[in-house]
């Protein structure tokens, strides 16, 4: 267990709770033991309460007390369950279309996502979403979990129609680099999950499972351009690290190593890395994801939210952008409002300029105009900004090609946006 | 300039340990974007853990922020020993909050009995702190994979200058963007080990070879046993009835709270590779032994609806 400490996977599961998507998260945690004694005890103790005469895994997960009373998930939860492989992190989103900004909050932070459908209603407006969305933020990985297959009696002619309707909105979508793998299951009985079915010996691909632990991550992680933005500067003024100046923040998009010839922004400055180091280690290089301190050979101004990138591959320079948004706030998107737009760790003062549609999250993508977004509405926006971005489009380089806006009053987290 | 030479050996390449550099991360964001930021020191391996990985996220600069410890005065002294002695060793500063001083002044009443624990009196000591040294953010080492009211929680917790979290009204957090932007009286709770497992911090705690309270590690102890589980008998702190009989045990305590609320286990691991190896076959979750948690499902939100961590 102890070599799992650099293997992590985050998921994400989208579906209602009649999709049995609670169910199937409660089974995979039943079926690979990590349901502890006293929770099992306490979900025994609650499936007597409420009449059940089965294990309803789905009071696993379910946490606040007002969704508990409800019978629905209304925030994104956090799972956290490992084999002998590696350790999960699931993101568990709700599936209405009222909460599809949980849905893009829980997607984001996710490497791989589960898409539930009940074999009973076949892909429905709800899948769509999930899957556009999916689709929007590219997300590499994709298993469509076709549950319920016992109600419907396991047949696989009605599970390669479900297959074949899914298949019409992965022709029709604008990202076509997406791994998608469709597996039937059944949650309550444990078909597939973790377990090969008996009742399903026509499918002869894995269980979901096995699946998820051949998932390499290397695969998933695509190459894009290194994107080191400042959070902090590190000067300690000791007499030992008297003239030691890092910028620690963490590493993006790609690898950087000592000697490369790096270019500051927005100063334009250029300079070459002169050290990496992570805690008292110094390193020749360090990849994407890492968590690093690097100084600079030449003496040069830089401050949090400045961007360093290699010389020969700077990123986008503007100060007008366009931009698909996911709005979340109850107070709706009107064009002239302003927000703080915060790239990263970066805050920059904007203003909506515009409008352009407003999205459609079924499979189409069919636009309408509009004058403002609501909550949970998708739209493509034009944004003046007071300063110059450096940004990638998003489908370039997701680290560096993202957004949220933030609501200058409440300060809430208003939107996200993703950088065409 | 040679202080590459003051940093131990040339490595190829950093090792990428995902929650580690994400814990780090969130460090630094907060030393990015809070005046007076505050780490809430427990003396618990999930409080030691966060200074450790301050350290690090830091380094070779000092820890920019000071630890505050709110004591109920039902401390194990191991860990009160352990804390003054990590506190000198980094030259930290340490405030400490005591919740005896609220009882004294009457602000607060004691529980009696039985059940008795100053686990909820620590909120009013924890918001007086805040409000008196004008901390906005206070960094914590709560793990969403404790207990189902912290499954949903944020990494950067608004709260109202009632300590007061809203369930309804958390910001979203998406991809890695942290908006701990807030107005005056608000401030925010930090989790920076909010994805990491009890194993997970075990497996650091190990691998780090970090020194932590004798209390998590078995030893012998007078202990009596109520409601099928095992308590110390220490009566200045634990009330225990006359029929419950004390007897010696080789124990060792998974969580640490107070000790009129935390269990231990009967347990062989006397050194941390056995404790972990003891985790990793566990089949009973940490917060299991608190019975705190044990006395109501929705325990811990309400508690923290009422402003606890």
């Amino acid at each position: 267990m102890i070599e799992n400490k650099n293997k992590v996977l985050k998921l994400s599961t989208a579906g209602s709770v009649d999709d049995g998507k609670s169910t199937l998260i409660g089974r995979i945690l039943y079926d690979t033991h990590s349901l502890t004694d006293d929770k099992l005890e306490a979900i025994e103790r609650s499936s007597k309460q409420k009449g059940y005469d089965y294990l309803d895994f789905s009071l696993a997960t379910d946490g606040l007390v007002a969704e508990r009373e409800q019978g629905i998930t209304i925030d994104v939860a956090h799972i956290y369950f490992s084999t002998a492989n590696r350790s999960y992190i699931i993101a568990d989103t709700p599936g209405h279309v009222e909460y599809t900004r949980n849905m893009v909050t829980g997607t984001s932070t996710s490497q791989v996502s589960i898409i539930l459908i009940d074999a009973r209603k076949g892909v429905i407006e709800q899948t769509k979403r999930h899957f556009f969305i999916n689709n929007l933020l590219r997300t590499k990985e994709v298993v469509v979990a076709v549950n319920k297959m016992d109600l419907i009696d396991f047949d696989e002619e009605k599970y390669n129609a479900i297959v074949a309707d899914f298949k019409n909105l992965i022709d029709a979508a604008e990202y076509k680099n997406q791994n998608i793998t469709f597996i039937p299951v059944s949650a309550l009985h444990g078909d597939n999950v973790v377990e090969k079915s008996e009742n399903l010996t026509w499918y002869q691909g894995q269980t979901m499972m096995e699946h998820l632990e051949n998932i390499r991550i290397e695969d998933i992680q695509e190459e894009a351009k290194a994107r080191f933005q400042v959070q902090t500067v590190i000067r300690p003024k000791t007499d030992e690290f008297h003239d030691f100046r890092g910028y620690a923040g963490k590493l993006k998009g790609g690898e950087l190593k000592v000697g490369d010839d790096v270019t500051i922004l927005p100063s334009g400055r250029k300079t070459q890395i002169k050290s990496i180091h992570f805690f008292d280690q110094a390193y020749l290089s360090a990849s994407k994801g890492s968590s690093i301190t690097i100084t600079l050979t030449d003496d040069v101004n830089v401050s949090r939210g400045d961007l360093i990138v290699k010389s020969d591959e700077l990123p986008k320079e503007e100060k007008q952008i366009r931009a698909t948004i996911c709005w979340m706030d109850n107070q709706p998107l009107a064009a002239s409002s302003t927000y703080f737009l915060q790239h990263g760790v970066k805050l920059i003062k904007s203003k909506v300029k515009s409008i352009e549609h407003k999205i459609s999250t079924e499979a189409s993508g069919a636009i309408e105009p509009a004058s403002e977004l609501k909550m949970n509405d998708l739209g493509l926006v034009k944004i003046q900004l007071a300063q110059e971005l450096h940004f990638d489009a998003y489908g370039e380089n997701k680290g560096n090609g993202a957004f949220i806006l933030i609501d200058t009053k409440s300060n809430t987290t208003a939107g996200v946006g993703f950088i065409e | 300039m040679g202080f590459t030479d003051k940093f131990r050996t040339m490595n190829e390449k950093v090792i990428n340990n995902p929650l580690e550099d994400e814990a780090i991360y969130i460090f630094r964001e907060v030393a990015g974007q809070f005046d007076k930021p505050v780490i809430l020191f427990s003396g618990g391996k999930d409080s030691i853990t966060l200074v450790r990985l301050a350290q690090k996220a830091f380094y070779p600069a000092k820890i920019p922020f000071p630890l505050l410890h709110i004591d109920t005065g039902h401390n194990f002294p191991e860990t009160i020993e352990f804390r003054d002695k990590l506190v000198e060793e980094l030259e930290l500063e340490l405030h400490v909050h005591y919740v005896q001083d609220n009882i004294d002044a009457g602000n607060v009443q004691e529980e009696e009995g039985k059940y008795a624990s100053r686990n909820i009196l620590q909120t009013d000591s924890l918001l007086q702190a805040i409000e008196k040294h004008g901390f906005d953010a206070c960094i914590g080492g709560a793990r969403r994979d404790e207990e189902k009211a912290r499954a949903k929680e944020r990494v950067f917790s608004v709260r109202d200058d009632f300590g007061q979290w809203d369930e309804k009204n958390q910001r979203p957090e998406v991809f890695d963007m942290l908006n701990g932007r807030i107005n005056f009286g608000q401030n925010v709770r930090v989790f920076p080990i909010s994805n990491w497992t009890e194993l997970d911090v075990w497996s650091y705690i190990q691998q780090e070879k970090m020194e932590i309270p004798s209390i998590y590690f078995a030893h012998k102890r007078k202990v009596f046993e109520r409601d099928g589980m095992i308590w110390s008998a220490h009566d200045e702190y634990v009330f225990r009835e006359d029929d419950e009989v004390v007897t010696e045990k080789i124990v060792r305590f998974r969580t640490v709270g107070d000790m009129s609320c935390t269990a231990a286990v009967e347990s062989l691991a006397f050194d941390i590779d056995k404790v972990v190896e003891e985790i990793a076959a566990s089949t009973i979750s940490e917060r299991g032994a608190r019975i705190d948690d044990k006395r109501s499902e929705a325990a811990m939100e309400k508690r923290k609806q009422q402003g606890y961590f």
